[in-house]
């Protein structure tokens, strides 16, 4: 896994956020034995107690659950995936048009710009919602 | 119980105040980033710390003792400068260790030697100064010790050595075991901290979780730093 962090929040958040993208996106499957506490943090770069805290979090959103033996897993159940990768698409949709405002474009138009982007590259694209 | 504390800790140098009246607490299983100025204290602490001087009033409790001899079964040091004899090679360095130190585990040691290219064979007078700062490393963190004080431990080695030492400190985790780092190179360290303890002409500026700087600052320890020490 590659991981990334911005200066301007917390490490164990960011580390909530890329689980959470990795999960929705399917690059951790359901079901999958994530890896040690300590071996996530030598990987990450991180502190194992920002690790440990950020896997915590997951937890306690369902999104990852641990058997008290053999470790942590990524949750089975696909609904909540379903719901994450929607959150998590609602965001993205959030920002752009909030950028879009910004640049003085209506609702409208943006709905316009995305049909046009999408006949140009519509080749690799995949916007549907 | 906590691993370090000081009290009222203050150490002058004839009529210098190195450390002044310094109370702080470091429980076990943290990862502490000593951060200063040039001058700031650190090393004077750190020295405190090993009893390598005596504090002008105040004290400074190793789980609970004054710094002795439990105290440095304890605690694994890094010096902020060459303390190796120059004329052993690495493989007397390392029987002079388990000599020393009941905790030494010479096959940790080993692995990070050959992990890092260095030849068990060579004399410690013949190496760069930065294959020397990486041995002296290798030493202290092959202990396994409850306290390790690291003083400027990445200062004179390349970027990619410094990422194989801090994993090395991450990976030696022990949950029981705290780390502290002297140094001023905040923005290599910060992802691996859990706190940091900002020190300024002898007198703590702040002590806070690396979270918590992010959370309430919006920014990065290292930004906090070149803003409250701003020349």
């Amino acid at each position: 896994m590659e991981w990334q962090f911005v200066d301007n929040a917390p490490i164990y958040s960011q580390i909530v956020q890329q689980m959470r993208l990795n999960i929705a996106s399917g690059v951790l499957a359901p079901g999958e034995r994530l890896r040690s506490v300590r071996d996530m943090a030598v990987e990450a770069g991180v502190n194992p107690n920002t690790m440990q805290r950020a896997l915590a979090e997951l937890e306690r959103d369902g999104l990852v659950y641990s058997q008290r033996t053999s470790g942590r897993y990524v949750t089975e159940e696909t609904s909540m995936i379903e719901e994450t990768r929607k959150t998590i698409a609602k965001d993205y949709v959030k920002s752009f048009m909030e950028s879009m405002n910004r640049l003085g474009y209506s609702s409208r138009e943006i709905a316009d710009i995305i049909e046009a982007f999408e006949k140009e590259d519509g080749a690799h694209g995949n916007l549907k919602m | 119980m906590a691993i370090l504390k000081c009290n009222e800790l203050t150490k002058q140098y004839g009529s210098v105040c190195a450390l002044d009246h310094i109370s702080l607490t470091i429980e076990p299983g943290r990862i502490v980033g000593l951060l200063g100025p040039n001058g700031s204290g650190k090393t004077t602490l750190i020295k405190l710390a090993n009893g390598l001087l005596t504090p002008s009033s105040g004290e400074i409790l190793i789980n609970g003792d004054k710094p002795g001899v439990e105290s440095k079964r304890f605690i694994s040091y890094l010096p902020d400068r060459t303390c190796i004899a120059t004329w052993m090679t690495v493989k007397q360095l390392m029987d002079f260790y388990m000599d020393f130190y009941g905790d030494f585990d010479v096959d940790a040691a080993r692995q990070m030697l050959s992990r890092l290219g260095i030849d068990e064979k060579q004399r410690v007078r013949q190496m760069s100064k930065g294959t020397r700062e990486k041995v002296q490393l290798i030493l202290v963190m092959s202990r396994k010790a409850g306290l390790y004080l690291l003083d400027e431990p990445i200062g004179g080695v390349d970027p990619a050595t410094r990422d194989y030492i801090l994993n090395t400190i991450i990976g030696n985790y022990n949950p029981e075991a705290s780390v502290i780092i002297s140094t001023h190179l905040i923005a290599d360290v910060e992802n691996v901290l859990d706190d940091v303890i900002f020190i300024n002409c002898g007198q703590i500026v702040l002590t806070s979780s690396v979270d918590d700087i992010r959370e309430n600052n919006g920014k990065s320890v290292d930004a906090l730093f070149r803003e409250v020490f701003k020349c």
